[in-house]
C-alpha cells in the first residue's frame, strides 16, 4: 500500500461541555477516495477545519507527509501539500475568475511577496489558469467577474483554485451543496477527473454520488467513527443503517 | 490556440499612464493658473495622502480613521530633520517617508490583530497617542505653537522654494506622481492582488496559504510610507508643521475625500481631493463659516446616488434629448 499522506490520531475537539469529534483516527493514502458521512452535527466540518488548520484540536495530532502538523498554521499546511475547498462558497466575487486562480497559482510559487512585476508580467501562469479553467468548462468566463457565474460554476472555480495549488491531498467540503440539478453533471466530471494519485476526502451528504466517488466510507456520528469500510461494507453495516441511513 | 477565453483575459493598463495623466493635468493647472500655486500645491499633498489611504481602505478593506498619526509622523520627522540635521529637501522627504513606513509598521503590528470595529476603534487610539505625544514633546515639536523655524534649501541645490510657490508645486506633483506610480505597480503586483483577494475574503486567502497578517501589514507599511511623503511635502512646502496634522479631523476628511472619489481604484482618491479642496476653497471663500454644508451636501449625495446610477440617469437624459 502507498505511504500515508494525511493521519489523524485519537483527534479530540471540545468546546465547554459540547465534544464535537471524539478520538478519530484516520489514514489517507495517495489516491485515496474517502469519503466522510454522517448525520448533521456529526462533527464533520469541525474535523475538516482541524486537518485544514482552521480549528485547533482539544487533543490528539495531525500529520502529514509524516510530520506532526498539529500546531502549524493553515498557511504552512498549504505549503505541505494540503489544500481544501469550503461548504459555502467563499471566493473573491468581485475578481475576475481568471485572477482567483492566478491567485492561487501565485501563492503556490511563492509570489505574493513580489509587490514591483505586474501581474501580466508571468504569461506561463496565466496559460496556466486558462488550462485550468478550460479544464473545468469555464475557459469563456475566465475575465468575468466572480459573482456573475452560476453556483454551480462557482462550485467549479473552488475546485480549481484548491488544484491550483497542486495538493497531494484535498478536502473537499460538501463541494454539491446548493448546486441545481442541472449543473452537478460538470462537478460530477470534475470529480471523476481528479488526478490518480491525489488523495481526497470528501464530504458530501448526497448518497449517490458518495457511493460513487468514494472507494472507502468513514461514517461519523456524535463525533466519533462508527464504521470505516468499503461502500459496500458500509451499504451493509447494521450500526450505520440504524444511525444514519435510516433503513 | 486562440480561444475565447483568450480574447477575454482580464489586463491590468500600463501603471505609468494614470501618473502621467495627472502629473500632465497638474502641469496644465501650474502653467495656467499661476495665481493658485499654493491651492495647487495643498491638492496634490492632500492628494498623495488620500492616495495612501485608499491603499489601506480601498484596497486592503481596512476601515481607518487614524490615518493622520502616519501623516503627521513624516511631516514632524521632516520637519525635525531639516531643523536639527539638514536642510535637503530630498533627504528630508525620504526621513518623512521612513518616519511615515516606521510608524506603520510597529502600529500595525498591533492594530493588524484586530478586525472591524476594534481595529477603527484603535486606529483613532494610535492617532490620539502621538497627537498627546507631539504635544507633550515642546522641545522636539514645538506643542501647540508648531514647529517652525526650519528651512528648506533649494531642490537639487539649485530650485529656490520661491514666495510664489513655483518650485513646491512642481515638487509636490512630481513625488505625487512617483507615488502614484508606486502605488499603481503595487496594487497591479501579485502582492497587491493577494492584498485585494484578502479585501474580498480573508478566509479564502487563508486556506490558499497567503499568510494574511503579513501581508496585510506589508500594505500598510507602503501606506504609511506615502502618508509620511505626504507629511514631509506639507512640512518643506508650508515651512510649519501643527499639531492638526496628528488630528482626528485630517483623517476623517481623508475617509471623506476618499468616499467622495470612490475608494479602490487609486484614481478615485486623487479625484476626491480635488473635488473636496476645491469645493472647501470655494464655499469657504463664499462663506466661511458655513462651508461644511456644502461637503455634507456633497457627500450625501455620492453615498446615497451610486455613480452607476447617476451616470444611467445623465445618459438617460442625454439620450432623451438626443
Amino acid at each position: 500500500m502507498s505511504a500515508v499522506l494525511l493521519e489523524t490520531r485519537d483527534l479530540d475537539k471540545r468546546y465547554g461541555g459540547l465534544h464535537v469529534t471524539r478520538g478519530v483516527s484516520l489514514k489517507l493514502h495517495a489516491g485515496d477516495r474517502l469519503a466522510l458521512i454522517g448525520p448533521n452535527g456529526a462533527g464533520k466540518t469541525t474535523l475538516v477545519n482541524q486537518l485544514s488548520g482552521t480549528v485547533a484540536p482539544s487533543a490528539g495530532s495531525v500529520w502529514l507527509n509524516g510530520e506532526d502538523v498539529t500546531r502549524r498554521s493553515q498557511a504552512q499546511r498549504v505549503r505541505a501539500g494540503l489544500a481544501r475547498t469550503f461548504q459555502i462558497t467563499t471566493l473573491a466575487p468581485h475578481l475576475p475568475v481568471q485572477r482567483q486562480v492566478e491567485l492561487a497559482l501565485f501563492e503556490r510559487e511563492g509570489l505574493t511577496k513580489s509587490f514591483w512585476r505586474s501581474i501580466d508580467a508571468y504569461p506561463a501562469l496565466a496559460t496556466e489558469a486558462r488550462a485550468l479553467l478550460r479544464d473545468l468548462g469555464l475557459g469563456e468566463h475566465a475575465g468575468w467577474p466572480t459573482e456573475r457565474l452560476a453556483y454551480g460554476e462557482q462550485r467549479l472555480v473552488e475546485m480549481a483554485l484548491a488544484l491550483a495549488l497542486r495538493p497531494k491531498v484535498l478536502l473537499l467540503d460538501e463541494p454539491m451543496a446548493g448546486v441545481p440539478q442541472g449543473e452537478g453533471a460538470r462537478l460530477l466530471a470534475a470529480l471523476d477527473a481528479l488526478p490518480k494519485d491525489l488523495a481526497v476526502l470528501i464530504i458530501e451528504h448526497d448518497m449517490d454520488l458518495v457511493f460513487r466517488f468514494a472507494r472507502r466510507i468513514v461514517v461519523l456520528a456524535e463525533g466519533a467513527v462508527i464504521a470505516d469500510g468499503t461502500p459496500e461494507a458500509i451499504r451493509n453495516d447494521a450500526r450505520v443503517r440504524a444511525a444514519y441511513l435510516g433503513h | 490556440m486562440n480561444t475565447s477565453a483568450d480574447s477575454q483575459a482580464p489586463r491590468v493598463a500600463p501603471a505609468w499612464r494614470a501618473p502621467l495623466i495627472a502629473f500632465a493635468l497638474g502641469l496644465a493647472a501650474w502653467w495656467l493658473l499661476p495665481e493658485q500655486l499654493g491651492l495647487l500645491t495643498r491638492i496634490t499633498i492632500t492628494a498623495l495622502f488620500v492616495l495612501s489611504l485608499d491603499l489601506v481602505v480601498g484596497v486592503a478593506g481596512l476601515a481607518t480613521l487614524g490615518h493622520a498619526a502616519l501623516f503627521g509622523a513624516g511631516a514632524y520627522a521632516a520637519g525635525i530633520f531639516a531643523l536639527r540635521v539638514h536642510g535637503d529637501p530630498l533627504l528630508g522627504l525620504a526621513v518623512g517617508v521612513g518616519a511615515g513606513a516606521l510608524l506603520a509598521l510597529v502600529s500595525g503590528a498591533f492594530l493588524l490583530r484586530y478586525h472591524g470595529f476594534t481595529f477603527l476603534m484603535l486606529t483613532v487610539a494610535v492617532a490620539q497617542i502621538a497627537a498627546g505625544l507631539a504635544q507633550k514633546a515642546r522641545d522636539w515639536t514645538g506643542g501647540d505653537d508648531g514647529l517652525s523655524g526650519f528651512t528648506v534649501e533649494p531642490l537639487f541645490g539649485r530650485f529656490a522654494f520661491d514666495l510664489e510657490g513655483r518650485t513646491a508645486a512642481l515638487y509636490a506633483l512630481a513625488v505625487l506622481a512617483l507615488g502614484y506610480y508606486a502605488a499603481r505597480r503595487i496594487v497591479d503586483s501579485p502582492f497587491g492582488l493577494a492584498v485585494r483577494g484578502i479585501h474580498e475574503n480573508r478566509a479564502r486567502m487563508a486556506a490558499l496559504g497567503t499568510p494574511v497578517r503579513a501581508r496585510l501589514l506589508a500594505m500598510y507599511g507602503f501606506a504609511g510610507a506615502l502618508a509620511g511623503a505626504a507629511g514631509a511635502l506639507s512640512a518643506q512646502t508650508n515651512a510649519i508643521v501643527a499639531l492638526d496634522s496628528l488630528s482626528f479631523a485630517l483623517s476623517a476628511e481623508a475617509l471623506v475625500m476618499l468616499i467622495l472619489g470612490g475608494a479602490g481604484r487609486l484614481h478615485g482618491a486623487l479625484v476626491g481631493a480635488v473635488v473636496f479642496t476645491l469645493l472647501h476653497h470655494t464655499a469657504a471663500s463664499i462663506n466661511p463659516y458655513h462651508w461644511l454644508f456644502v461637503i455634507g451636501a456633497a457627500l450625501m449625495a455620492v453615498v446615497l446616488v451610486p455613480p452607476a446610477r447617476a451616470w444611467g440617469w445623465l445618459r438617460g437624459r442625454l439620450g432623451a434629448k438626443a
